[in-house]
Order: structure tokens, then C-alpha cells, then sequence
């Protein structure tokens, strides 16, 4: 086929693009180069591996890590040799930010990804299906919803092994946060799965898997990944709530929340103790909202207008 | 016929020298990321009192944003220059309290959608009302007899009932009704009307706009009725203006734009619409191309991208709204009516066909039916020429077969335990035959069963009871998996261009998707997708663009492309064209046709629309509530309809034809479609018959009322069930 001619009639009605720059670039290209039209979700990317070498690679050059020593005195002010000051019992508070930045984006990440797979495949398949799967399937997402989380992590918690561990806190937030992920997906799934184009994939003789794997899911990225983000906020604080009940990350061990909640009475007389974890808090949710919205619209092909 | 018709118009115009709404120069911009966007360029039109005036055009061609800058319903960010004057009164640049006073009393709007268009907590007796109280003070008794009044002129049975129901009690064409009831409310001087019937069946459409017509009369207002539909302009208003891209490109009297258009694009139209009273030999003369978008508008005529004349000076020179080349004695001198066109070569058109302008198309695509050449409109009652080389039809091979099919969808009640409460019957003992290399058509109105029995012969939807048979093998019973390899040979089209393709997946992957289903999607499936985008018409460059950057007729080739990749035998065409403006829905019908006869394809073609169906299929089998009630060749039904229903249907097409339009034989039906919860006992159509209505003794309507009539056949394979089924001649 080397008939490349280009015929005026046809060419003329979609957008003016003379030369199909488009060609070659393959689906994740497509999607990169919108993306990085996207100013706020490329500076919170920045920001976010910023966050990330800090987390796991600066812990490995520095003299201390979250731990007490004896040689640190304790109760101090910032200083060259601990930026985020010391504790009453003598830890480099600038070790422990780093150790709960490791900690929470640890739990964050694997709950948001976990909980948003899970929820939104169990989602998708109750709304795909309809009938009696639905129901069943939304009858066990609803006991997961009405059921307290600290209730059931307070009778989990205990009997899980290494029940103090960033892993298990991540699966224990994770089990009880699917649940509204799924019923979200759902309700897109059961406006998507009217659209004719669902119904020319079954035409064509597409499979239930074929269909939610390729056309539902896809279309429901808006809300779903919105959703992600959100549940990674929620996910460090669900955490630090966690931690503040005895249930969360145990000390020695620390996480941003656990921090924060320590130093919650000393924000005005010693703010150093709580503000650096408050605000890489916030600086991993802000980051990671703005990197969400970037990667919903640039999985959305209709966003072409290109952001200047 | 025609001048003397002409001759009336003129008459009545000077007559009535005083222009209620004069509108001069309007321009509206919109502002967009993209930068300005020109929706309505320097429209100019004046009407009088009791005169109608159509406004035409195609999606995006900025008639309805005209009328709304008009009433003033634009939001803030519309920039609206220029003037509007009702009765004298510039309304331009009024602000929104001003606006109210002239609003409803002097002009009054009718919207597209009845559906929305009513509160649904008020009764429709209090929303009338409501429109009166606001402009006179009358007590609220007398505005309540004021609107029962109003229900009852625009043809509401049993007003007095009626008027304390609320929205949701009324069908479609009845709560449009009530609507036109509110814009007559206080007798305004000019009426409005947005696209009335386009969200009504035909039959209903009908009755819709003589309720219009009866407003117009009660109300001596002038109509400003805006519409695509050329048939519905051809009826009912006295002159026609065109728009296309934002400007006015044709005005004049409806027998001027229809009889002698002198602007390309509205002979394009004419051109490209199929007809109720033409032949399938005719082929219709698209026009090339889609309209431009408004935020890149060509420079010179906006028209010449598509336009086959246009020359050096068209893509220089935008073309000013003057007074048309008329042959010697035709001149009307009348300022408000004179037929006016915008190109620099109106001249040229004087004796111009479609054909001899836009038919090049047809020669191109190597089509079996070649341009009559002659005439426009070839005479009515012309058979098609037999095909030469091809079997009778009935000596062709059953590809598919319905027998008795049956399809109830159950009615569940709220609440946990979902009781079945009752069903509605969409389907109800449907028996077809569809052969090989032939175009069935399945017609009939909204909820007529006739896209359920689509999806029914494609397994789509379960079958409640009957068979179908694809070439002799029973398929009600099989599994989706037994159902795939099947699948190849029967593929389905859609009707929305929009939502029937993935907005996520490049066109490549789209037309792909079923051969990756199919495990085929090896090397080859890269030239196979090129090849499907060149046969439907497309640039194969253009494969991996998404779905959005095309225009609905392009989208729609996409969709035929798709459903050609596994190279079916049999194609479910549901409504293709109904989505489609009239210029761009012509190509897609030719490319159907072309399609047909290089792959030998059979069609079953689902359509509301008759005039494309009398345009493109062999037979038609017309549904009415789950039932077919007559079927025929095309030839046969469209010459001699037996049925009731199908007299009624093809009577309600309105054909874009102003003469033919206003003199011809009118069978009418009333009421609307009754449920098909709940459908009438015996004759389904017996509650909307003309013929039981009238024509029928006591006797003979108790036969309707317990007996359910069969399909029979009348003789030469033409079957109607009607008891009392007479052929009558409506053209």
C-alpha cells in the first residue's frame, strides 16, 4: 500500500491539521505529550519525585535515622546538624520526616492502588453484569461501607501478623476504602454500558472481559482517577488516625501523621516539630491531586486544546 | 401552477405593509479558548404581521442562535451587535427587566423539546396561566378560562380535564401543544419557532404543526419557523430564507428557493434530499465536504471549499445578499420578499440542476444508477429499471429468517421484592424474511418495536419466544461464545455517529477491534484498516485520529467501516442516517448503495425516515406497536399502500415540494401511539384509524375490536393486516 493520496473531499472536514504528526506515536507517546501540556501536573510531578528521592534516597547519606540516639540532645532548635531541630528524647526530627514521608507514601500509594484496582474492576463487573451478580455484588460492597473502620481495624489488628506494619496498615485501609470506589465505577459503568458503542463491541461478538477491560474502564478514568487521588489523601490520614488509636505504625517506627499528631500541642511554641510533616502532608496531596487531573485529561483524547 | 401560486404570496404581502420584526445586520460572536467564534454574520430579514418565514440550515448554521439573540436568551458572553426591532422597538441591547415586557407579549418562543420545555410540578393549566398573569392583569378564573380556551384551539381533546394535569400526563406531541398554547398566551405579534417537530414522530408532527398554524390564525402573528427540514418549510411558511455558516446565503418566497434556488448550497440541498414522490433510480447528489467551522471561516465565500463553481473570485470575495438573477417577467419588486441570493455567479443558475453540479460525485464512485441528468425530480410513478443479470428477488436465498418473534420486557415494581407488574410488548409475533443482496426496510414510528427487532434477529437482546434462522441454523438459543464465529456475518450500524464509537480509541483501533476479537488482528490488520477507510470514503492517513475529529458523516463511514472489516454478509443498518444533516446523510446513502452492489451485501435498513427508505430498499415492512402491519415491495407500498397506517405515514411526510406539498391528498391520523404496556385489543391501530373512525359500520368495528387482523397477502407478495385494507393512491 503505497497509495498515499490525499483526497480533498474527505480531508477537508476534521481539523486542520495538514501534516498527521500523530502517525507514528504510539498510545502512551499520545498520552505523554498531553500530559506534559499540562503545567500544574508536570511542576507536581517535580515535586512529587522531589518528594520520593527525600523519602527513600536521602535516608541513605544521612548521619541519623528516626531512632533515638544518645549522642543528640534533646529538645533542640533547627540547626546545621538537625534542620528540623530534635525531640525531648534525642531524635533528629529531620531523620523522623524522612522515615514518615517513606512511610506514608508507602501506605498511601499501596491503598490507592490497591483499593482503586480491586474497586473498580469489582465495579465495573456488578455494572456490566446488572441483575442478580449487581445485586449481590453491591450487597457486599455496602457491608464493607457501613462497617467502621477503626471498629474493624481495632478487632483485625491484634490478630494480624506483623499487625504494626506499614504493609499491614496499607491492606487494612485498603480493604475498607474499595467499597466506594466500586459503587462510583459502577454508576459510570451503567451510563457507559448503554452507549452504542458497548453495544457494537457485543455486535462484533466481544466477551464481558473484552468489553469492561477495553471500553468500560477506560471511559470511566475521570472518575476513577479522581477518586485515586482522593483516597491517597485520605489514605494518609487514615493512617495518621490509625497510628494517633495505638492501631497504625508503632513506635520506634514513625509515619508523617503519628507526627504530626505528637506535635499537634507544640505548633506554636515549637512549630519545627510540626509543620515540616504537616506540610509534605499536604505538599503529597496537592502533588498528587494535580497529577491526577493532568492524567485525566490526558487520557482523554477529546482535550486537545492544548493548555499555553 | 407555480406563478400563479407566486402570484398569491405577492398579493397578500402588500396587503399587509407593516413588518412586525425587522431584523438588520445581527452579527453574534461567541468568545472560545480558541478565539472568536462568528455564530451569526450580518443576518438582515424582515416579517410581517400574519406572514410565516422559514429559516433553514443545517446543524451549526446558526438559526436557532439568531432567534435566541432575537429574544434575548443568549448568555453575557455572547457578544450581539446589529439591530432587531419588534414592531418598531429595538430589542438589542435591552437589559433583562426591559426584555420581560417584550418577551411573551410580543414575541413569544416555541423550543425544540417539549419534554424540558414544561415544569413538571405545575399543572399545565397553571403554567398558561401563569404566561398571562405575568403580562395582564386579569383575575386568576378568567386566565384559567383563558387557557382552557388555548388547550382547546390548539387541539387538546378534553381541555377542561386536561387543563389541571401536570407535564408528565401528556405525550410528546400533546405537551408541544401546551407549549404552543404558552406562546399564544398574549397574543403576540411575531412567534417563534425553534425546530418544533423535530423530537416528534411524523404522524404527530402533523398534528403539531397544525396547532401552529391554528395559533398563527387565533393570534394573527407572524411565524418565524426554523427548521432543517425542507419538507416542513415547503408546507407551512410563505417565504424561506437559508442560512449556512452564520449568514444568510438564499431568501425569497418558498416557490423561488424551491422551484428556482439561485444559490448553489440550497440547490446542493434540494439535490441531496431523497424524496417521498422520486424512484430509487434516482441518486442523490450529496454535497462534497462538511460546513466550516466557525472559529476558521474561509476567506471570500464560506460556501466555496464545497461549492463545484467556485472560482478565483469566490475564495476572495464573501458574496453579498442581492437581488437574484431572475428571467425576464419573474421580477418581483416587492423589498420585503424579492428573491435574493449571496454568490457572484447566481446568474449561471438559472436553468442549473443538482445534477449538473454536484453530480460528478456520482460518476466517480462507480455507481450501478447513473444521474438522470433530466429533471431533478423524475415523474412519479416511474418504476425502477429491472437489473439485468441479477435473480427476482424472491428467487434469491434466504440469509435470515424471523418467525413469529415475541419480546416482552417485564415491568418490575419499586422496592425490594421487584414484583413483575406487568410487560411491555415491543415485539409481539414479527415474522421476515431477508435475502441475499437485498435491502429490507423496517419502518414504522418511536417505540414501534422496530430497533428491539433488530437486535432480536442479532441475538442481541433474548427473544422472549420465536425463532430465527441465519441461513437455515436456528440462533435464538446460542451462547454468546456459540454466537461469535456467527457474528462475522452479521454486523450492526448505529444510529448516533457520536456514541456508537469508543471517544478513547483511534479510528486504527476501532475499525481493528473486531478482527482482535476475531483473533485476526495479525500483519495484516494494518493494510485491512486502511483498506476499510479508503472503501468507506475516507483518508487511510487519518487512522490514528480519535473519534471526535471527525464530522458526524465521516463518523458514520467509521462505523460502516467497522462493521465491514470481518467482511459480514448481512448488515443491520438501525436509523444510519436519521443523525445526519440532509447534505452529508445523502453521501452516506450513496455510499450504502455503492457498498451494496461491489460486496454484495444484504441490508436490512431501520428507519423512521420514509423518504429515504422509498430511496434505498427493495421492500418495507412498516411496524406499528410490535406488529408489522403491511409489507411490500417498495415499488408497491409507495404507489398503493393498503393500510391504514401506512396510508397515514406516508400522507405525513411532508415532501420538500411547495405545490405537491399543499395540494396533495391527506389521509390523517389522530392521538398518539397508545403504550405498548397496554396495547388496544384486536386491531392495534384501531384507536387512531381513520378508516375505523369513519368509514366503518358498528358491525364492521366490532370485527377490529376482538379480532386481531392477520398479515394476509393481497396478491404479488404484498401483505397488509387490516381487516378492511383498500388501496388507495397517494400520489
Amino acid at each position: 500500500m503505497s497509495d498515499i493520496k490525499s483526497d480533498a473531499s474527505n480531508g477537508a472536514g476534521s481539523a486542520g491539521e495538514s501534516v498527521d504528526k500523530g502517525q507514528q506515536l504510539t498510545q502512551f507517546q499520545l498520552v505523554w505529550r498531553r500530559f506534559r501540556r499540562h503545567r500544574a501536573a508536570m511542576f507536581s510531578l517535580v515535586v512529587l519525585v522531589a518528594l520520593t528521592l527525600f523519602a527513600f534516597a536521602l535516608p541513605l547519606v544521612w548521619p541519623y535515622d528516626h531512632g533515638v540516639y544518645r549522642e543528640i540532645a534533646g529538645n533542640q532548635s533547627p540547626s546545621w546538624q538537625h534542620p528540623f531541630g530534635t525531640t525531648n528524647q534525642g531524635q533528629d526530627v529531620f531523620a523522623q520526616t524522612m522515615r514518615g514521608a517513606q512511610q506514608s507514601l508507602k501506605v498511601a500509594l499501596t491503598v490507592s492502588v490497591m483499593a482503586t484496582g480491586f474497586g473498580a474492576l469489582w465495579g465495573a463487573i456488578a455494572g456490566y453484569h446488572r441483575g442478580r451478580i449487581d445485586a449481590v455484588m453491591m450487597r457486599v460492597t455496602e457491608i464493607f461501607l457501613i462497617i467502621p473502620l477503626l471498629v474493624a481495624v481495632a478487632a483485625l489488628g491484634g490478630n494480624l501478623t506483623g499487625g504494626t506494619t506499614w504493609y499491614a496498615v496499607a491492606l487494612i485501609i485498603g480493604l475498607f476504602s474499595w467499597a466506594s470506589i466500586a459503587r462510583l465505577v459502577r454508576g459510570s459503568v451503567l451510563s457507559l454500558r448503554e452507549q452504542e458503542f458497548i453495544e457494537a463491541a457485543r455486535a462484533s461478538g466481544a466477551s464481558a472481559s473484552w468489553i469492561i477491560l477495553r471500553h468500560l474502564l477506560p471511559n470511566a478514568a475521570g472518575p476513577i482517577i479522581v477518586a485515586a487521588t482522593l483516597l491517597i489523601a485520605i489514605a494518609v490520614q487514615v493512617e495518621a488516625a490509625l497510628s494517633f488509636l495505638g492501631f497504625g505504625i508503632q513506635p520506634p517506627d514513625i509515619s508523617l501523621g503519628k507526627m504530626v499528631e505528637g506535635a499537634r500541642t507544640a505548633a506554636f511554641t515549637r512549630p519545627w516539630l510540626f509543620y515540616p510533616p504537616g506540610l509534605i502532608i499536604v505538599a503529597i496531596c496537592l502533588a498528587i491531586n494535580f497529577i491526577g487531573d493532568g492524567l485525566r485529561d490526558a487520557l482523554d483524547p477529546r482535550q486537545t486544546i492544548s493548555r499555553r | 401552477m407555480t406563478e400563479h401560486e407566486a402570484e398569491g404570496t405577492h398579493v397578500k404581502n402588500h396587503n399587509h405593509e407593516d413588518v412586525v420584526l425587522d431584523v438588520d445586520d445581527l452579527n453574534v460572536t461567541f468568545s472560545s479558548e480558541d478565539g472568536p467564534l462568528h455564530a451569526v454574520r450580518g443576518v438582515s430579514y424582515q416579517v410581517r404581521r400574519g406572514e410565516a418565514l422559514g429559516i433553514v440550515g443545517e446543524s451549526g448554521s446558526g438559526k436557532s442562535v439568531t432567534s435566541m439573540a432575537i429574544m434575548g436568551l443568549l448568555p453575557r458572553t455572547a457578544k450581539v451587535t446589529g439591530s432587531a426591532r419588534v414592531l418598531g422597538q429595538e430589542v438589542i441591547g435591552l437589559n433583562d427587566a426591559q426584555f420581560s415586557k417584550v418577551r411573551g407579549q410580543r414575541i413569544a418562543m416555541i423550543f425544540q423539546d417539549p419534554l424540558t420545555s414544561l415544569n413538571p410540578v405545575h399543572t399545565i393549566g397553571a403554567q398558561i396561566s401563569e404566561a398571562i398573569l405575568t403580562h395582564r392583569k386579569v383575575s386568576r378564573a378568567q386566565a384559567r378560562e383563558k387557557s382552557v380556551h388555548l388547550l382547546d384551539r390548539v387541539g387538546i381533546p378534553n381541555p377542561e380535564q386536561r387543563v389541571d394535569q401536570y407535564p408528565h400526563e401528556l405525550s410528546g406531541g400533546m405537551r408541544q401543544r401546551v407549549v404552543i398554547a404558552i406562546a399564544m398566551a398574549n397574543e403576540p405579534d411575531v412567534i417563534i419557532a425553534d425546530e418544533p417537530t423535530t423530537a416528534l414522530d411524523v404522524t404527530v408532527q402533523a398534528q403539531v404543526l397544525e396547532a401552529l398554524e391554528a395559533a398563527r390564525q387565533e393570534t394573527g402573528a407572524a411565524l418565524v419557523l426554523i427548521t432543517h427540514d425542507l419538507g416542513v418549510v415547503a408546507g407551512h411558511v410563505d417565504r424561506v430564507a437559508v442560512m449556512y455558516a452564520g449568514r444568510l446565503v438564499e431568501a425569497g418566497t418558498v416557490e423561488d428557493v424551491f422551484y428556482r434556488p439561485r444559490m448553489p448550497y440550497a440547490l446542493g440541498l434540494l439535490g441531496s434530499l431523497p424524496r417521498l414522490d422520486g424512484g430509487r433510480d434516482h441518486r442523490l447528489t450529496p454535497i462534497t465536504g462538511a460546513p466550516p467551522s466557525l472559529l476558521n471561516l474561509p476567506v471570500g465565500c464560506t460556501f466555496a471549499p464545497r461549492c463545484p463553481m467556485a472560482r478565483d473570485v469566490c475564495r476572495t470575495e464573501d458574496p453579498e445578499l442581492v437581488e437574484a438573477a431572475v428571467a425576464e417577467g419573474e421580477r418581483n419588486e416587492d423589498p420585503v420578499s424579492r428573491h435574493r441570493a449571496a454568490c457572484h455567479f447566481s446568474g449561471d443558475l438559472v436553468s442549473a440542476t443538482p445534477e449538473d453540479l454536484f453530480g460528478s460525485e456520482a460518476g466517480k464512485a462507480g455507481a450501478s444508477a447513473e444521474p438522470t441528468g433530466g429533471a431533478p425530480v423524475p415523474e412519479a410513478g416511474r418504476g425502477p429499471e429491472p437489473e439485468v443479470g441479477e435473480p427476482e428477488p424472491e428467487g434469491r436465498e434466504v440469509l435470515l429468517r424471523a418467525e413469529e418473534l415475541v419480546k416482552h420486557f417485564p415491568i418490575l415494581s419499586k422496592g425490594v421484592l421487584k414484583r413483575r407488574i406487568g410487560e411491555v410488548q415491543a415485539v409481539s409475533g414479527v415474522s421476515l424474511e431477508l435475502r441475499e443482496h437485498e435491502t429490507l426496510a423496517l419502518v414504522g414510528e418511536s417505540g414501534c418495536g422496530k430497533s428491539t427487532t433488530a437486535r432480536l434477529l442479532l441475538n442481541l437482546v433474548r427473544l422472549t419466544s420465536g425463532e430465527v434462522h441465519y441461513m437455515g441454523q436456528p440462533i435464538q438459543d446460542l451462547s454468546d461464545k456459540q454466537m461469535r464465529p456467527l457474528r462475522r456475518d452479521l454486523q450492526l450500524v448505529f444510529q448516533d455517529p457520536f456514541a456508537s464509537l469508543d471517544p478513547r480509541m483511534t479510528v486504527s483501533d476501532i475499525i481493528a477491534e473486531p478482527l482482535r476479537i476475531h483473533r485476526e488482528a495479525n500483519g495484516s490488520a494494518k493494510r485491512r484498516v486502511r483498506e476499510l477507510l479508503e472503501l468507506v470514503g475516507l483518508n487511510p492517513e487519518h487512522g490514528s485520529r480519535y473519534p471526535h475529529e471527525f464530522s458526524g458523516g465521516q463518523r458514520q463511514r467509521i462505523g460502516v467501516a467497522r462493521a465491514l472489516s470481518l467482511k459480514p454478509k448481512v448488515l443491520i443498518l438501525d436509523e444510519p442516517v436519521s443523525a445526519l444533516d440532509v447534505s452529508i446523510q445523502a453521501g452516506v446513502i450513496n455510499l450504502l448503495e455503492d457498498l451494496q452492489d461491489e460486496l454484495g451485501l444484504s441490508y436490512l435498513f431501520v428507519s423512521h425516515d420514509l423518504s429515504v427508505v422509498r430511496h434505498i430498499a427493495d421492500r418495507v415492512a412498516v411496524m406499528y406497536l410490535g406488529k408489522i402491519v403491511e409489507t411490500a415491495t417498495t415499488e408497491q407500498l409507495f404507489r398503493a399502500p393498503a393500510h391504514p397506517y401506512t396510508q397515514a405515514l406516508i400522507s405525513a411526510i411532508p415532501l420538500p415540494d411547495p405545490v405537491k406539498e399543499r395540494t396533495r391528498e391527506r389521509i390523517t391520523v389522530t392521538g398518539d401511539i397508545p403504550s405498548p404496556a397496554d396495547p388496544p385489543s384486536g386491531c392495534r391501530f384501531r384507536t387512531r384509524c381513520p378508516k375505523f373512525a369513519d368509514g366503518l359500520s358498528d358491525a364492521e368495528r366490532t370485527l377490529c375490536v376482538e379480532q386481531p387482523p392477520e398479515l394476509l397477502d393481497r396478491g404479488a407478495g404484498h401483505e397488509d393486516a387490516c381487516h378492511y385494507s383498500q388501496v388507495v393512491e397517494l400520489f
